[in-house]
């Protein structure tokens, strides 16, 4: 990328009839901010304006007597957040527990999808018989509408008549009763397994896409030295995936802790604990109790760890390897 | 260069567990669309007891399927022409000039992405209310609404893989371009974007899905009039029996579209990223 933003321009005036087009420098500066500008416009419409709204509305009682008039909502100040943040209230211990099972959550969900997808694109980064097609499979996952996957989940989870238990204790043969997978403390469990098969292509994918760059003679000159694949993979694969891997799992984390279409698709109204992710938590808390200020100071909470969390790893990431 | 026999079975472990794992939902899904009623009520099969095609047929009459269809298709058609329309300028301005702000904007966008969904749906919802109030412009029970809220969700990434991917267009192309006489425009339109195809693709790819498998907003902002198939899914499941066949059926209909699309064009998908995302 820097290589070429400092190609020195090469075009010479006078050169051609068309050099009398050639206009001053400063004339077109404001192309790049027109160019910008509906990028921008829709930026703020849609996610600047409304999230500093969003903090505003965090400082008031905004419950539903003044939800068709939020004007009038009276400023509480920070009494949303000492609330939030009392651990020993029923609204603070709750918010604390999801947070812990987000962070449980998203430390499995990242940490296996990340090995899965980066086996996946080691064991198709060679040619051989049928690549394409492991290749193509193996994005499906991805390719589904995320709500139509975890329908099909939903429903293999089923007590009775799901797949689950119908393998588990009808074709292996365990003994006892069957488990409920949707309510109790497996709930956990089932949103784990289920968002990691929706995640992981998409580790596959961005692994896959940086092998491609790798170019083969570096493995081969390794093999003439007597490097064994083991070998190989720690000492070029994971360095040249660097820049590829900075990125994948930041996203990945993003993504990951603000997961709300799993919980809500998987359980619906039913809401087991040990599956409450904080979005999930934060968006029933705001419509179940009607105070929107409560579930704003929750969400800013929310974005403030994360851009704590982001901040620090792009901080120490970027320490390390400064770009040219 | 030989392969070593350890390699080789991690290959075959590693290909074997994960299309077992990666298949068994999709497979679940294909069967038990195929399976009579008494069958997803029962205890689980993995064959139906008769294969039927009749949930393929009865399910555009359990829920309104066909109108939830047409909103996602229209809502999702939009806002990915749209988005790809506003980012291929953005990008173009961020790939091709130095001026101030760029990077304030840069960082900006990208941040966007972390903005945790909940953190902005209310007040959107509030502003779209105020809007229609004031202007007279509704959009919360409107496609437009839903238009212009899922368009942004793309924007962001696709700014950033289409910067990347303009970046890996030498600069002489367009340079080229001016002086045969193009205006900055043409050569973005003569020679930036023709060579910058697969990038398109993969944007218009990653724009659709976002917008078709939104499940958040959809769940506020629709109502009976705009409702997409996010939501309209859902529906199958209120209804006072669970009619679990129709339900995989209508989801492999649906699926369909973007699975294809996805599949016969991720080789542009993986261009595109290689290009933009990963550098």
């Amino acid at each position: 990328m820097s290589a070429t933003t400092t190609t020195p321009k090469t075009s010479s005036p006078g050169s051609s009839p068309a050099g009398k087009t050639r206009k001053p420098r400063q004339a077109g500066w404001w192309l790049p901010y027109a160019l910008l500008g509906p990028a921008i416009l829709f930026e703020l419409v849609i996610h600047v304006i409304p999230m500093f709204t969003g903090i505003w509305m965090s400082f008031l009682r905004l419950t539903k007597a003044f939800i068709s008039n939020w004007g009038k909502a009276p400023v509480t100040g920070l009494q949303n957040y000492t609330v939030a943040l009392d651990f020993n209230s029923a609204v603070g211990a709750g918010l604390l527990r999801s947070f812990l099972i987000t962070c449980a959550f998203t430390l499995l969900v990242v940490g296996l999808a990340w090995v899965i997808g980066m086996a996946a694109a080691v064991a198709l980064q060679k040619e051989f018989w049928g690549r394409g097609f492991f290749r193509t499979l193996f994005l499906v996952p991805y390719a589904l509408p995320m709500y139509a996957g975890i329908i099909a989940w939903k429903f293999m989870l089923q007590k009775d008549t799901g797949a689950v238990n119908h393998f588990l204790f009808d074709n292996l043969g365990l003994g006892g009763d069957k488990p409920f997978w949707l309510i109790g403390d497996n709930a956990f469990w089932s949103i784990v397994v289920v968002a990691i098969w929706r995640l992981w292509p998409f580790a596959f994918l961005m692994l896959m896409a940086g092998l491609q760059s790798i170019p083969g003679e570096v493995y081969e000159a390794s093999a003439v030295d007597g490097a064994k694949p083991l070998r190989q993979w720690s000492s070029i694969t994971l360095p040249m995936l660097r820049p590829v891997n900075m990125v994948l799992i930041l996203v990945m984390f993003l993504w990951t802790f603000n997961d709300f279409n799993t919980p809500f698709v998987l359980f619906g109204t039913a809401q087991p604990p040990a599956g409450d992710l904080i979005s999930f938590h934060i968006y029933n808390a705001s419509f179940l109790t009607w105070n929107f200020g409560s579930g704003a100071a929750m969400s800013v909470l929310l974005l403030i760890f994360l851009l704590i969390v982001s901040g620090i790893y792009l901080l120490v990431l970027n320490r390390r390897s400064r770009r040219a | 260069m030989r392969e070593t026999t350890g390699a080789k079975s991690f290959r075959i472990v590693v290909l074997t567990l994960l299309s077992i794992f990666t298949i068994v939902p999709v497979y679940v899904m294909v069967t038990s669309a195929m399976k009579p009623l008494a069958d997803v009520q029962g205890a689980f099969t993995w064959w139906p007891s008769s294969v039927t095609f009749a949930p393929f047929i009865d399910m555009w009459k359990t829920v309104r399927l066909a109108d939830y269809f047409v909103n996602s298709l229209i809502v999702a058609g939009s806002a990915t022409i749209l988005s790809l329309i506003i980012a291929i300028f953005a990008s173009y301005a961020i790939s091709r000039y130095r001026f101030r702000g760029r990077t304030i904007f840069s960082t900006t966008v990208l941040s966007t992405q972390m903005f945790p969904g909940v953190l902005f749906l209310l007040p959107l919802f509030l502003i779209f209310v105020n809007i229609n109030s004031t202007l007279g412009i509704q959009l919360v029970g409107t496609r437009l609404g839903l238009v212009i809220t899922y368009l942004t969700f793309s924007l962001p990434f696709s700014i950033w893989m289409l910067a990347g991917y303009f970046d890996g267009i030498p600069h002489e192309l367009d340079e080229a371009a001016k002086v045969d006489g193009c205006g900055p425009m043409g050569a973005l339109l003569r020679v930036v974007l023709p060579a910058a195809r697969p990038g398109l693709i993969a944007v218009a790819i990653y724009s659709f899905m976002t917008s078709w498998g939104e499940v958040l907003f959809a769940s506020v902002m629709t109502t009976d009039a705009n409702r997409t198939l996010a939501v309209g899914l859902q529906l199958y499941s209120t209804q006072t029996n669970v009619y679990w066949n129709q339900i995989m059926a209508a989801s492999l209909v649906v699926s369909i579209p973007v699975v294809i699309g996805f599949l016969l064009l991720q080789r542009n998908f993986v261009a595109g990223l290689t290009a933009g995302a990963v550098k």
